[in-house]
């Protein structure tokens, strides 16, 4: 009777499945260590340029940034098309950058505090008008380390 | 003893469990790395000094940008792409060429002594009307040029890259005093110029 007869097993065993938890787990740990959340919401759009020359930024706990750029789409409605600054989540004037990086600086260690960057990341189109009085309004705050955000590429053309 | 076992949870679900997780962490997650050019800004100015030193022009490598987005290189109309060379050209310098910067006698130990030393300075303004983008450009073929001749240089001196010299030079002190001698033969003096504001925003 018993035309389904259980075959019998004479093949490999099945691979045992026990440590695949363990396996997930370890690449779960993996990206739970490496993942960074973005902590701001840009408001502005922003391109940045490529360069031959870049440096990695390292301790990212030391880097404050600051965005240039055309106001979102969403957002061109009520603030136009020009050029805009935006410290954290908001967007701010040039008259705002010292009493930035008075705040910033207050949350750093002050041991660490001479190796604070200020990272500036801007949008390929912006004129270089509001970008220097940036870098005057840093010079004024004493911000000196600063670093203009590029990608990477193997050539520049013209 | 009559001891209960309590009943084994069963852990077959941890694999899900797992998987959701990691899949979430997967999505969120953003590899890229900030790259970007580093620099320094000159201390604030709040006196203006009195006695500016005099800087022969002969020493100083003009680039301007203007609000077009041209390039002017010592007087000439120049591509981004042939400012490296030229730049480059400017720094190595020439002693015997009258209108190459002045070389100055420096001591420097790791070179045994005496070592001519080029005046030079790499001035550059731009427009507030300049693009971001050439700014940039202009920016990483300038330092590109210093890096570049700092380059060949370790490499004739030192049988090293400068590159190789700066990894060597944070466990070791003969590597230090060569990354040094290096940057002090060829130090990286780019100058800029407050903006000008002719062509319109």
């Amino acid at each position: 009777m018993s035309k389904f007869k259980k075959k019998k097993s004479d093949g490999q065993p099945a691979i045992s499945t026990a440590s695949l938890p363990d396996i997930v787990f370890m690449l779960l740990f993996f990206f739970m260590v490496t993942t960074v959340m973005r902590e701001v919401t840009l408001k502005v759009e922003i391109q940045t340029p490529k360069a031959t020359e870049v440096d990695k930024l390292e301790r990212k706990s030391l880097v404050s940034y600051i965005y240039i750029g055309e106001p979102i789409k969403s957002l061109q409605g009520t603030f136009g098309t020009e050029p805009r600054i935006q410290l954290n989540d908001a967007f701010a004037t040039k008259r705002d950058i010292v009493q930035f990086v008075e705040i910033e600086r207050e949350n750093t260690d002050e041991a660490e505090r001479p190796l604070m960057t200020f990272s500036m990341k801007v949008d390929n189109g912006v004129k270089m008008g509001i970008v220097t009085d940036v870098k005057q309004e840093l010079r004024k705050a004493n911000a000196l380390k600063i670093n203009y955000s590029t990608g990477k590429t193997d050539k520049i053309v013209d | 003893m009559a001891r209960r076992n309590a009943p084994e949870i069963n852990a077959g679900s941890m694999a899900d469990i797992a998987f959701l997780l990691l899949i979430f962490f997967l999505v969120t997650t953003t590899m890229d790395v900030d790259t970007g050019l580093t620099r320094k800004l000159p201390p604030p100015i709040d006196v203006p000094p009195e006695d500016i030193p005099e800087v022969k022009m002969r020493n100083v490598f003009v680039v301007l940008a203007n609000a077009n987005d041209d390039l002017l290189v010592e007087g000439e109309p120049t591509l981004v792409s042939d400012l490296r060379r030229k730049a480059k050209d400017f720094i190595i310098g020439d002693a015997n060429n009258e209108n190459m910067p002045e070389f100055v006698m420096k001591n420097i130990p790791a070179l045994g002594g005496q070592y001519p030393v080029s005046k030079q300075i790499v001035s550059l303004q731009n427009d507030r009307g300049t693009s971001y983008e050439l700014y940039i450009k202009v920016q990483n073929e300038l330092v590109g040029a210093y890096n570049d001749v700092r380059n060949e240089f370790s490499m004739r001196k030192f049988g090293k890259s400068y590159a190789e010299l700066e990894e060597l030079a944070k466990n070791s002190e003969g590597a230090e005093q060569q990354l040094d001698a290096v940057k002090d033969v060829y130090p990286q003096r780019i100058s800029e110029a407050e903006p000008k504001d002719i062509g319109d925003q």
